[in-house]
Parts: structure tokens; sequence; C-alpha cells
């Protein structure tokens, strides 16, 4: 193996520079070392004025997404070795606006997110004296994989139709819509529904199904939106069929 | 005049997106193949149409409606068709168990089950077909 891979990393200074371009940085090509690695030693050992998101290390907090070689990625669990000999193209998080170097403008989805209501709601809450709302395994299964979701936004770098349309609510903020509706927990759905169901809602969605398999959590986004239509559509025909009382 | 911030939006960079995005990744080809596919489902239901038209004409429309279909520029058509037929198929199909979560005795079935119940129906229709059309 080399000793040494090129890093080739985008920079854009705001107050300088009209449109980003690329900077080449050789770093040591060792095993263990991750994207997230290779560029800490570029701030420490070469140039301390990259600028990047970071925070865990460990595929937790979602803060470290990058463009990996086109491939919305976290850099922690990317590892260098695999790109060998390089040189590895780093690029800010697709679909978001650039704020300098790799770090990308949060706000859409910061804004997004809340829109859905990815909290527990209840009609009537149960007073702290009557317990906790206790949940079966089976029940906790039906949620569970919606949960594991950490807000790192790669299926809002790998969906085309956030790319080209961003009004569309996207891949994550939905996909946690599903998780409070599916909690037994929950009595939500009707108020996220009115909020899906917007032409910038599940129905934005053309199932590319790219979010799916960028996601290093295994949330399975697109799944989740299909699923959404689905009910969607049961509930306006239900709507529609079925005298107001009948209905839910 | 305020001074420009760090962080103020007319100091972000918007990124373009090129007209060309679905060729910068195999998996975007093919989704925008498949859309593309839903145009030759279309023109070939509209072929069935015509064929069932010609029929109901007689012998004579039914003779000049395989007459027209064996031209070379009519059969290419229908073999590109074809082909974005199969893609139509396999791809919506093996989408399906996404969409859907069918649970039998409170269990979730396997996506390979429901992606195969899609296929022996497909078989069992076109097994139908095939015996209505023979004589």
């Amino acid at each position: 193996m080399d000793d040494q891979i090129s890093l080739r990393v985008t920079r854009y200074r705001p107050d300088k520079d009209l449109e980003p371009s690329w900077q080449d940085y050789d770093v040591p090509l060792r095993e263990e070392w991750t994207v997230l690695d290779a560029l800490n030693y570029v701030k420490s050992d070469i140039d301390t004025t990259l600028a990047f998101r970071w925070s865990c290390r460990m595929g937790i907090c979602g803060s470290c997404g990058m463009n990996v070689e086109g491939e919305p990625r976290l850099t922690c669990a990317t590892f260098l070795s695999d790109y060998a000999p390089g040189p590895v193209r780093v690029e800010p998080l697709g679909n978001f606006p650039v704020a300098r170097d790799l770090v990308v403008d949060i706000e859409d989805f910061m804004e997004k997110l809340p829109r859905v209501k990815p909290w527990i709601i209840r009609d009537e809450e149960q007073s702290v004296d009557d317990g906790e709302y206790l949940q079966t395994p089976e029940e906790l299964d039906a949620y569970k994989q919606f949960s594991m979701c950490i807000n790192c936004m790669l299926c809002y770098a790998a969906c085309p139709v956030y790319g080209l349309d961003p009004d569309f609510v996207g891949p994550a903020a939905i996909a946690l819509a599903e998780r409070y509706d599916l909690d037994s927990r929950d009595q939500g759905a009707r108020e996220r529904l009115d909020v899906l169901i917007e032409h910038e809602g599940v129905y934005g969605c053309t199932f590319v199904g790219e979010c799916t398999r960028v996601c290093p959590k295994h949330v399975d986004p697109a799944g989740a939106i299909q699923r959404y239509k689905l009910k969607a559509a049961q509930q306006s025909v239900k709507a529609f069929l079925l005298p107001r009382a009948l209905q839910r | 005049m305020t001074q420009p911030r760090i962080g103020d939006s007319d100091l972000l960079y918007r990124r373009p997106v090129s007209v060309w995005w679905w060729t910068r990744k195999r998996n975007y080809f093919l989704f925008v193949m498949r859309e593309l596919s839903s145009l030759f489902i279309a023109w070939l239901v509209l072929y069935l149409l015509l064929f069932i038209r010609a029929v109901a004409h007689g012998e004579a429309a039914y003779v000049d409606f395989l007459d027209r279909a064996s031209s070379p520029w009519l059969v290419a058509v229908n073999v590109v068709a074809f082909g974005f037929l199969v893609l139509h198929t396999v791809t919506w199909f093996s989408l399906t168990p996404q969409a859907m979560v069918v649970s039998l005795r409170g269990r979730r079935v396997p996506a390979a089950a429901i992606i195969g119940a899609q296929y022996a129906g497909l078989a069992l229709v076109s097994a139908f077909v095939f015996w209505l059309v023979t004589p």
C-alpha cells in the first residue's frame, strides 16, 4: 500500500470566492483512517483554514455527511483505503447551499422537520399518576426502524426530487412522520397527514429510492413515503365511500 | 449600509443542477428509464385496443392490421416497447414490498414472497390469456 493518498477537497470562501474550487492535500494513507481522520489531519497539520462539520466520529451525531467521490457518505464511516490509490474527491453534501468549504447551510431542513410534528401527540395527556404508556415488543418493532434516523441529511443529498424542487418536504422528515404515526402511543396521524398530502409532501416523491440506498442507518425513507401514499389513498377512498360515522 | 456577514444567504453558493443529472449515476439512469417506460406501456395499451377493434371489424380489418403490424418500423417499435415493458414489470415488482407491508398471522411477509406472488399472478393471467386465444 502507498503511504500517501491525495485528497481533492472543495474550497469556498464566501467573502472572497465567486464559486467553489478544488484544493489538493497529500495525507498519510493508514488502514484505520477514515476520510474524516484525513480531514482532521489536514486541519491540524497542513491547512488550518479548512472548514468542515464533525462531532462524534462514530456514526451517531450525523454531522459529518459529505459527498465522497460523488456519493453522500458519513465521512467518519468511510475508509480512506477503499479509495486507494486516490485521489479522493470530497465535496459538500449535495443539494444544499454551500456556506464555506465543506460546510452546507441546513436551514431548510431545520425549518421542514418540525412541520411534520415529529413528536408524540396525544388527544388527552395521561396524568403522571396513571403511570407510563406501556408498549409491547411488537408495537416497538412497528416503528423502530424509522426511529434510527440521525438527521444526517444524506438522503436529501441523494434525492434528485429535492435537488430539482427544494420545496419537497424530503425523505428524512417523512420517515420521521411515519415513525410517530406507527407509534402505538401516538394519536397525531391526522395532523401529520394534513401536512404530508400537500403537493410538496409525499406526492412529490417519484420513488427514485436513492435515499434508502445511501441511508447509513437503514431507515428506508423511500419505503416510508410509499407506505404513506398508500395510507393517504386509502383515507381518501374511505372519506369518499363511507359515511362520516364509520370513518376511522 | 450594513456589512455582509458570513452565513448571509447572499453569500451562500447554490450549485446549479445540470439537466443531465440522471446520467451521473446508474441508479438515476435506471429510474429515468423506468419513468420513460410508462410511455411504451401506454403505446402497447393503445396497440392492443387497435388490435381488438380490428378483430371486431371482421376478417378484412384483421388481415389489414396484421399486414401493418409486420412492417419493419412497427416491429422495431414493438421490440423496443417490449424491452421497456420487461423493465417496467421487473422494476415495479421489485419495489412493491417497500411500499406494501403485508402481515400474515402477526408476522411480516418477506419481500421475496411478495415479489414471487406477483410473478405467479403474472404467469396465471398469461396462461389464461394464452388458453383464451389458442384455437
